[in-house]
């Protein structure tokens, strides 16, 4: 921590003061706006791709399909705001027309991954030593691969498309949590709390329920969030690998991958999506951490 | 008293943290080879005092003083650098908290070794020579092997000598101990003690901040009482422990278990419950049914890569309606283990416990968990034992309930009267236990182990984290509620003064064993077994009083 000392005149009765990082009173709303800036620009992206999710006909102002060869490779500018693509479609809208599968592939394989390890790692951290054991040695297998590798061989066996993509990134997230939530079961089962409980007469299924599920939880809801702008990237990257929503619909990772081809013709056709990407990405993250100090007040 | 200057002067010293001040016009005086103890609870703004004289008052704190002379140095204005050359060197400053005050990951004598070398004395080879005479000084067995160990393969009286050692590694003319003996068993507090009357008595001079007057009794030569930032009175402690002025002194005498009668109040009235007590005392029945006994309880642990480890061996006991057994013994002597065989929550590997002539330990928690209401508990860190979510009143409400529900509103009349039962205001239902204070927490605790309305109290270590005058008042609730309610407790502690203030019959443990068992007041006249006499010549007052 950083702490400003004044210099004081000598003979001064003050003798040292140390001064956290506080701001005059007259500032101090200002600087609240200012530190709170990332979070609030945060929320405002995330707004912003959920609206165009719900919405994305209010937002874009071209059909995302529309093929019109006379405008392609148009550079951003008034007429396109992002640019078009090799066909000539509108790079905005469709970016805007992909928020709906991109954020639906990550909030739906969040969920899976979530409910899983939910499952997993409850029956891991209170089922007893075997079934401890089971899962423990099922998790390790999952781990073992990477986990693009993971997905790719569930797609493989599935084949490619939108749900399969959600149930593979899903799965390919649900060893991490299922861990943290088995580690948390496990630190409460063992707490004073719930020796409390136990004392008061109460069942384990009631302690369960009521103790230590809603306080390992808390923390799986920070990981959630931080996971679903995981989870568009992991979605982009199937898509990017030809494995997700099949062309020409408007999936950020499939436009990054149709760009690529021409990245030094038009870099707008894979920065934007990219851009897309990344914000969602970094807004979730930053969200994540705000949730975590919120509740660790 | 001392023809040299003094070690410590500090003049209207006035500490403040924004616009709050904590610490108000202190003003004292430390000679060599004297030592001042500064005695309040917590709260009172005397760490915060201590803390100001090594310019480590901390973010956000402005300090002023009239004069402020740590070591013949005018401390007033210095800079952090400048700072960092008076501790160590000229300061010593020893922490209560020796398990966190020491890196995990380090050697004891790199620890030591590195306030040698960071004041750049002498060689390789002639630190580690010191850091040596240093480990032997403060009455480390072969040091040469502890300076290669690290804090967690010590035990807790060893790491903190070890933290002594590294104060006073550069033979700094002043000494600063915040709470040294809070955290330590009685004997192991004794043995510090005694190392820090030695240094005293080589000429350092010492500045000893406790909550707790007994403790710092034999040590002090003069005392200064601080209560809500103010020294409120301060003298030779013979004067002050003995003929004490201000009422805050003397309710912090009063508030000392030691020599006080069984179910004498330690706590002035007005923190006392507030309903008055109907004096029925509920008639002994040694003779009759105990309500728990246990007998030949034995438990071992599994230490991975060595032998088990016999936490309890042959404990037997019986606790009678209305009475209480206290069980004493230092940490490690299987008191807490025996407290969780009793609760049902740990099965015993020989032995069996009875309640009320009834099967215990032997049946499965199913068939318990119906007789559970008949035996509550409290333990020492009454916050960890509630559910975080929860405020007081749902946790009261989940208690009172038996589980069915945790709405308040549905059980506010029964709260408000467990509240005040306690001596707690009703207002506080609403609040979360994390803003409670320690002794509000307690007896929040007490409440809803009552919620129940348990026969049978089981308090482990129920006093321990508390002040001294906070601790008099849980005591006080504790033996009102006895009386009142005709409860019987079972109440572990390793404060002998608590123990023989709060029990009828006393069982000592030691190694996993009772070593010595009777009425509480045989057993202090007259102990029977060493061990006794050890535990009780290590803790001044008890058998006396004063």
């Amino acid at each position: 921590m950083s702490i400003e000392r004044q210099e004081l005149p000598p003979g001064d009765p003050v003798l040292a003061q140390h001064t956290a990082k506080r701001p005059a009173p007259g500032t101090r709303g200002l600087r609240a706006v200012a530190a709170r800036l990332p979070l609030l620009l945060s929320a405002a992206v995330l707004a912003f791709f959920v609206l165009a999710a719900l919405l994305p006909n209010v937002l874009a102002p071209f059909d995302p399909l529309a093929i019109n060869p006379v405008d392609a490779f148009s550079p951003p500018g008034a007429a396109h705001l992002l640019g078009t693509d090799e066909s000539g479609r509108d790079i905005y809208s469709r970016i805007i027309h992909g928020a709906r599968p991109s954020l639906l592939i990550g909030a739906a394989a969040t969920a899976i991954g979530l409910g899983l390890a939910l499952l997993l790692g409850t029956i891991a951290g209170f089922g007893g030593k075997w079934l401890d054991f089971g899962v423990g040695r099922i998790l390790e297998v999952l781990f073992a691969l990477p986990g693009l590798l993971l997905a790719l061989v569930f797609i493989a066996l599935a084949g490619p498309g939108v749900g399969t993509t959600v149930v593979a990134v899903g799965l390919t997230t649900a060893p991490g949590y299922a861990r943290m939530i088995r580690a948390q079961i496990i630190a409460l089962r063992t707490s004073p709390m719930v020796e409390a409980a136990t004392v008061l007469g109460r069942s384990r299924a009631k302690i369960l329920a009521t103790h230590i599920l809603p306080n390992a939880l808390a923390p799986i809801a920070v990981l959630g969030t931080l996971g679903l702008g995981q989870a568009v990237v992991w979605a982009a990257s199937l898509s990017f690998l030809g494995l997700g929503s099949p062309p020409p619909a408007p999936e950020w990772g499939a436009m990054l991958s149709a760009g690529r081809t021409y990245l030094a013709l038009a870099w707008w056709m894979t920065f934007f999506p990219g851009l897309a990407i990344v914000l969602v990405a970094a807004a979730s993250t930053v969200l994540s951490r705000a949730l975590k100090t919120a509740g660790a007040r | 008293m001392n023809a040299t200057a003094p070690l410590l002067r500090v003049e209207n010293l006035d500490v403040a943290f924004g616009e709050t001040p904590v610490v108000l016009d202190v003003s004292f005086t430390v000679n060599p080879g004297e030592c001042l103890a500064l005695v309040g609870e917590s709260g009172s703004g005397k760490s915060v005092t201590a803390r100001s004289l090594i310019g480590l008052a901390g973010p956000g704190s402005t300090v002023r003083a009239n004069a402020l002379e740590v070591a013949g140095v005018d401390a007033r204005g210095l800079s952090q650098r400048a700072w960092r050359s008076i501790r160590g060197k000229r300061v010593g400053f020893i922490l209560q908290d020796a398990l966190t005050s020491l890196d995990p990951l380090r050697k004891i004598g790199k620890e030591i070794d590195d306030a040698l070398r960071l004041h750049g004395s002498g060689s390789g080879a002639a630190r580690a020579a010191r850091v040596v005479e240093l480990l032997e000084a403060v009455g480390l067995d072969d040091p040469v092997r502890r300076a290669s160990q690290r804090s967690g393969e010590l035990s807790g009286g060893m790491r903190q000598r070890a933290l002594i050692a590294s104060a006073i590694a550069l033979d700094p003319a002043l000494v600063i101990a915040d709470e040294p003996t809070t955290a330590l068993d009685a004997t192991i507090a004794a043995q510090v003690m005694d190392l820090l009357g030695g240094l005293r008595a080589a000429g350092s001079g010492m500045l000893l901040i406790s909550h707790d007057l007994a403790a710092v009794a034999n040590l002090a030569d003069s005392i200064a009482v601080m209560q809500g930032g103010r020294i409120v009175e301060s003298g030779p402690a013979e004067r002050i422990l003995g003929d004490p002025q201000h009422p805050y002194t003397r309710a912090l005498l009063a508030a000392v278990p030691a020599g006080k009668p069984r179910f004498a109040p330690l706590s002035p009235a007005s923190t006392r419950a507030s309903t008055p007590l109907p004096d029925t005392p509920q008639e002994s029945q040694a003779g009759g049914r105990p309500v728990l006994r246990a007998e030949a309880l034995s438990k071992s642990f599994t230490v991975p890569g060595g032998p088990d480890f016999a936490a309890v061996k042959d404990v037997g006991f019986e606790l009678h309606a209305g009475r209480t057994l206290g069980v004493v013994g230092e940490s490690g002597s299987g008191k807490t283990t025996t407290a969780r065989m009793a609760l049902g929550l740990l099965a015993p590997d020989a032995g069996t416990v009875e309640l009320f002539g009834e099967p215990w330990s032997q049946v499965p928690e199913a068939a318990r968990r119906t007789r559970r209401s008949a035996l509550g508990a409290i333990y020492q860190d009454p916050l960890s034992s509630f559910d975080p979510r929860l405020s007081a009143g749902a946790l009261l409400a989940d208690a009172l309930s038996f589980g069915a529900t945790r709405n308040p509103r549905k059980h506010a009349a029964k709260i408000s009267e467990l509240l005040a039962l306690v001596g707690l205001d009703k207002d506080l239902a609403g609040r979360n236990p994390a803003t409670l204070s320690g002794g509000q927490r307690q007896r929040l605790a007490i409440a809803r182990a009552l919620a129940p309305n348990p026969r049978v109290l089981i308090c482990d270590e129920p006093v321990s984290a508390l002040d001294v005058s906070i601790q008099a008042q849980v005591l006080d609730l504790l033996d009102d509620l006895q009386r009142r309610l005709g409860l019987s407790y079972l109440f572990i502690s390793h404060d002998l003064s608590v123990i023989r203030h709060m029990s009828d019959e006393v069982l000592v443990m030691q190694g996993g064993k009772i070593v010595e068992s009777g009425p509480t007041e045989a057993v202090f006249t007259a102990p029977a077994h060493p061990y006794t006499r050890t535990l009780l010549a290590a803790s001044p007052g008890v058998v006396s009083g004063r």
